[in-house]
């Protein structure tokens, strides 16, 4: 990609400590104490990143390694990992692309005069989300320098249980060692090889935030990305999804159900049950693709002009060479496996993020796991992640935030008899004058039935959903019962405020719809 | 307070009652301490009568409340025969043990006065004195008890609300369900300009509903500048077209109205558009348009009249000046708008005009804001100032003429500084007067039925359950004096005795800047969002109070209310997984403390 070459020719004056550090850096396997660094972190995430800063603000010598494998489509990007290339930065500026679209519709129902339809120009919007991320990479290189961390773009692989190699630009090979290491290299788009032409045409999340050119009609065959199909169709784009079985598996499922009833009623296509089959180019550029319809059995085709495969991520352990140091992973999913403390078989050898075993895969989980890991380190804590009651949102045109336990979970854990549901279809005032259809705003608490009724868990479908679930979070973490949130004063007007005045459990079957102020 | 000494009302007209306010009274709880609003100040009895006619107060709200009411002692075999009847017959009663309240004796002489009785059992019902144990059976024999217990009161309804604003009609609903005869009345006295509006009240009509319209139509400008950097491509000029506004939200206003007025009659609430007073005890007169008067009685009663918005008292302010009563229908452009105050109410409407492209100015007397976080407030005032609002600071207008008729006109504004003596002029098509506003408390009739007020605020004093000094009559809204139960309120309160308990420095402050990420590309201005967290150092780093400048602001701050209300800590904060990447999350990563003047300025992300 010509405009990432750009960037970071354009770094290289400023960076010309790297060589020194290559230099200084190739030395043979260390001993105890003579060893290069404190801290060696494999992989530049969000992780990754946490764990260097951290460990530098504590007065340790810390390297980190990053090197971004191009995808089968060749793109690549800089420093920062998934979250900040392909993953929640970009997407989520898509998706407010997305929304502004919906925005400009609203706006003549508000007294704007502004003629209808208006186009909307892929190129201009993927240039200034990609100026903001170049932005971001830069940052990020300037915060390592500012303290003091080394960095190295190689692609590494354990040598023994202390050291990685890794071969530099030039072809010098570089031999790095540490007391600890930690493994941050988090995961990359699965691809279905066994489909004939998904490798040759298909891309997935890592191109799509990258592409110079609108993606025209798409296709998702997919469980996981409503988010991109979301955003494509909210800049105009015809966007079709295929799903094998269930939508955000783990997340509850009526609410799931619910946002992709409201994505349907939006303009994204769905085909439910059915699995592609191939891939084909024809000859007017178009691609064509065969899938199987699983109930009927019968075979169909359909033109696209992209295609993109969400089917899951595969963490990025296999050129790690984890087998030299000892390290172990799942054999089922290559994951590595660690203990409550994020250490993995070997003592001084550790792992945050998207490549470990049974993590959630959210930014700020590797961010906090891996703060907390360094304070055990060097900062004589010995505080512990905890993975419960971690919220999450879903950028999917109608956001879909969430924390703690989904109603099958919280009956799975506790019984039916002794979960209590709160739930209601609101309205939000924005959308009365702009007369928009509200039918899947929908807020549900779940708890415990029994008196104080402790909330177990909040599911919020509407219009920012992040911001409205990040403070109900910190109510659960406090042990917050139903009756401390309906004690809650509410916010008027806001969506939120819905929360606090939930008064109709599923059980009274009574209609939940919210009528009034 | 300052009545006579107590008298002896007869048992069933508890209207009578002297004038303290009553507590909240179930069993043994009647003799507790008297509420924390209990006022100390007053001259008049001494303490010993004052708290004797605090009691008495609470026994006859007590009475005025129940059913059916016994007065009793644990070891008495009369009263227990009295229980045994009542709990036969499968009525519920409120019984309270004169043995086992520490004040019982002086409960039994408080009754002996209200009813000649010296003994227990004592039996009220439906208000009624009936008497002792053989009185009660008497009453039984003869069907007079069952005729008692049927008849609920004499009165056209059980609940008559003056006012149908969020208050009166949440009360109303909720009564209706519960299954009592209710009434609203509510009137909406036309504004000096002449506006009037439907059943709803503040919120629905001239407050909330309309002004968080208005502002998001304000957003959607911001939002269609943004748009183009997201690669939305329109080149014309866009204008904004306030009668299109204005037209559609009364439209969705008018909806709501209507939504009211059948929701009521789905309950079977009856509703009177005529204007409510109090002629006598239990007993208020209705004025409708036409000023045909009607009368109604009620058991009890609860004012839910709200506010309306303050004039300057100034020449030709109500001539010529527009309130918030008037600008959310207001039929065409304000066009060149002063806005006269620094309350929430001028700051919105001055930000959402200045957000159509209207020039502004905001005229303000001393400080924005008064009673939130002045450090917040003053940003809030930057970021107006940064987006074309003007500030014309320690100025009061003290004339306004007009110079030219017209839709808008041409109005001429006189103000004095009010530090020195030097005056400035300026003409304006709109002058909109939000200095504060006033309880509709003085001309509903309280002052016949002994409901005090405060004289220099208006506002309602209630106990813990919202009860005014007379007990049968309630008041819930925006007429309650200083009731701490709106959150900035409860906040700022907290904050302030925190500081008066422990003095400021025991407090630790967490802030930061921050680039909300929808800003980022849009190219809007980095380092203007702002967060702040105020923890007690003495508790457990309690956070005790917390403040967003950002967009999204009410929806972000709404769950960190429940998470106070559950005794959040800066240490769950810090605990607290975020949500990435939203706004909220900056309140989980929290680590400059006010106080190591450390530099809050974001360069890149987390």
């Amino acid at each position: 990609m010509a405009a990432m070459a750009v960037a970071l020719r354009g770094l290289g004056g400023r960076f010309r400590w790297r060589t020194q550090a290559v230099v200084g850096g190739v030395r043979g396997a260390a001993r105890a104490g003579q060893r290069d660094y404190d801290l060696l972190v494999v992989g530049g995430g969000s992780g990754g990143l946490a764990c260097a800063k951290e460990a530098a603000q504590l007065g340790r010598k810390v390297a980190v390694v990053d090197y971004v494998e191009p995808s089968p489509q060749g793109t690549r990007w800089g420093l920062g990992g998934t979250c900040v290339n392909v993953g929640c930065i970009p997407k989520k500026l898509m998706h407010q692309a997305a929304l502004l679209g919906g925005l400009i519709q609203d706006a003549p129902n508000y007294g704007w005069e502004v003629a209808q339809p208006v186009p909307h120009d892929w190129r201009k919007m993927a240039e200034a989300v990609q100026n903001h991320v170049k932005s971001l990479n830069w940052g990020h290189r300037v915060q390592l320098q500012d303290r003091k961390v080394k960095y190295f773009n190689i692609k590494a692989s354990f040598v023994d249980e202390h050291t990685v190699c890794g071969v530099a630009k030039g072809g010098k090979e570089i031999l790095l060692s540490a007391d600890h290491i930690i493994i941050a290299t988090g995961g990359r788009p699965r691809y279905p090889t066994h489909i004939e032409g998904a490798l040759e045409y298909g891309i997935t999340s890592d191109d799509i935030f990258w592409l110079k050119e609108s993606p025209g009609k798409t296709w998702h065959p997919t469980d996981v990305a409503l988010e991109c199909a979301g955003f494509l169709t909210g800049i105009g784009l015809d966007t079709t999804i295929m799903m094998r079985s269930i939508p955000l598996r783990g997340f509850d499922q009526q609410m799931s159900s619910m946002v992709i009833e409201h994505m349907a009623s939006h303009g994204t296509r769905f085909l439910r049950g059915c699995a592609p089959s191939r891939v084909r180019r024809l000859p007017v550029g178009q691609l064509q693709v065969t899938w199987e319809d699983r109930t009927t059995g019968k075979e169909d085709t359909g033109t696209f002009d992209t295609v993109l495969w969400a089917i899951g991520r595969v963490p990025d352990t296999r050129s790690l060479n984890l087998e030299k140091a000892g390290v172990d992973t799942s054999p089922d999913t290559q994951k590595i496996l660690v203990d409550s403390r994020e250490a993995t078989s070997v003592p001084h050898i550790y792992a945050v993020g998207d490549v470990v075993e049974g993590r959630p895969e959210l930014t700020p989980t590797a961010i906090m796991a891996g703060r907390l890991l360094v304070q055990r380190l060097f900062g004589g804590s010995s505080d512990l992640m905890d993975y419960d009651n971690v919220p999450t949102t879903v950028f999917t045109p109608l956001e879909y935030g969430c924390v703690g336990l989904s109603e099958e979970e919280a009956v799975a854990r506790h019984g039916q008899e002794h979960v209590e549901v709160y739930h209601a279809h609101y309205k939000p005032l924005e959308f009365t004058v702009a007369g928009r259809d509200a039918s899947q705003c929908y807020v549900k608490m779940v708890c415990l039935r029994e008196p104080p009724q402790l909330v177990l868990g909040l599911h919020f479908l509407g219009p920012n959903a992040g911001e409205v679930t990040q403070g109900f979070a910190l109510g659960i973490k406090c042990g917050a019962s139903y009756a401390q949130v309906m004690r809650t004063v509410g916010i008027h007007p806001t969506c939120s405020e819905e929360v606090v005045k939930l008064r109709i459990s599923k059980r009274s079957g009574l209609d939940p719809t919210v009528t009034g102020c | 307070m300052e009545r006579s000494p107590p008298q002896s009302p007869g048992p069933g007209k508890a209207g009578d009652a002297p004038n303290r306010r009553s507590g909240h009274v179930r069993g043994a709880r009647v003799l507790s301490p008297p509420g924390r609003r209990a006022r100390l100040s007053s001259p008049g009895p001494s303490r010993s009568s004052e708290a004797r006619e605090e009691l008495r107060s609470r026994l006859l709200g007590l009475i005025e409340r129940s059913r059916v009411v016994i007065f009793s002692k644990s070891y008495c075999p009369h009263s227990t025969r009295v229980k045994e009847l009542f709990s036969s017959l499968g009525v519920e009663c409120n019984v309270l043990e004169l043995d086992q309240v520490d004040d019982g004796a002086r409960v039994q002489e408080v009754l002996s006065e209200i009813t000649n009785q010296k003994t227990v059992p004592n039996i009220f019902v439906n208000k009624v004195h009936v008497g002792g144990c053989d009185q009660t059976f008497q009453a039984y024999q003869s069907g007079l008890l069952q005729k008692l217990l049927q008849e609920d009161s004499a009165y056209d309804y059980d609940l008559i609300i003056i006012g149908g604003g969020s208050g009166g009609l949440s009360c109303a609903k909720e009564a209706a369900i519960l299954g009592k005869k209710v009434m609203v009345l509510d009137f909406v006295v036309p504004s000096p300009q002449g506006t009037s509006w439907g059943l709803g009240g503040t919120c629905v009509n001239v407050g909330c509903i309309p002004k968080k319209l208005m502002h998001q139509a304000a957003l959607l400008g911001q939002a269609l500048c943004d748009s183009r950097k997201f690669g939305w491509e329109y080149n014309q000029q866009v204008r904004h077209n306030w009668e299109t506004m204005t037209k559609a939200i009364q439209n969705h206003i008018s909806s709501l109205n209507w939504g009211y007025r059948l929701s009521l009659r789905e309950k079977a609430v009856a509703y009177v558009n005529s204007y409510g007073e109090f002629v006598e005890h239990h007993k208020i007169k209705a004025t409708n348009k036409k000023g045909q008067e009607t009368y109604y009685t009620a058991a009890q009663f609860v004012i839910a009249t709200g506010e309306r918005p303050r004039y300057l008292g100034i020449q030709g302010d109500k001539e010529y000046c527009i309130t918030s009563d008037d600008l959310f229908s207001l039929p065409y452009c304000p066009g060149k708008t002063l806005v006269v105050g620094a309350s929430y109410v001028a700051l919105e409407c001055a930000g959402f005009l200045a957000g159509f492209g209207l020039d502004v100015t905001v005229m303000v007397r001393s400080i924005l804001l008064r009673g939130f976080d002045q450090e917040m407030a003053e940003k809030v005032g930057s970021y107006m100032e940064q987006h074309g609002v003007k500030f014309l600071r320690k100025f009061i207008p003290v004339m306004v003429q007009q110079l030219e008729k017209g839709s808008p006109g041409k109005l001429k504004v006189l103000a004095k500084s009010t530090e020195g003596t030097e005056t400035i002029e300026g003409v304006y098509n709109t002058v909109l007067l939000a200095i504060g506003r006033d309880s509709c408390t003085r001309k509903i009739g309280l002052e016949k039925i002994g409901v005090k007020i405060n004289e220099k605020s208006g506002k309602i004093p209630v106990n813990d359950v919202e009860q005014t000094n007379v007990p049968y009559v309630y008041a819930v809204g925006d007429i309650l004096e200083d009731k701490p139960e709106l959150t900035p309120v409860a906040i700022q309160s907290g904050k302030l005795l925190a500081r008066r308990l422990f003095g400021a420095s025991l407090e630790k402050i967490y802030h930061t800047l921050f680039w909300p990420l929808e800003w980022t590309v849009a190219g809007r201005e980095n380092n203007t969002c702002y967060a702040k967290i105020i923890c007690n150092k003495f508790d457990r780093d309690r956070v005790i109070g917390f403040h967003i400048l950002g967009p999204n602001a009410g929806e972000v701050t709404q769950g960190f209310a429940a998470a106070m209300k559950c005794g959040l800590t800066k240490q769950l904060l810090d605990d607290t997984i975020g949500i990435h990447p939203t706004c909220g999350e900056v309140f989980t990563t929290l680590e400059i403390t006010k106080s190591s003047g450390l530099d809050i300025t974001q360069k890149g992300c987390g």
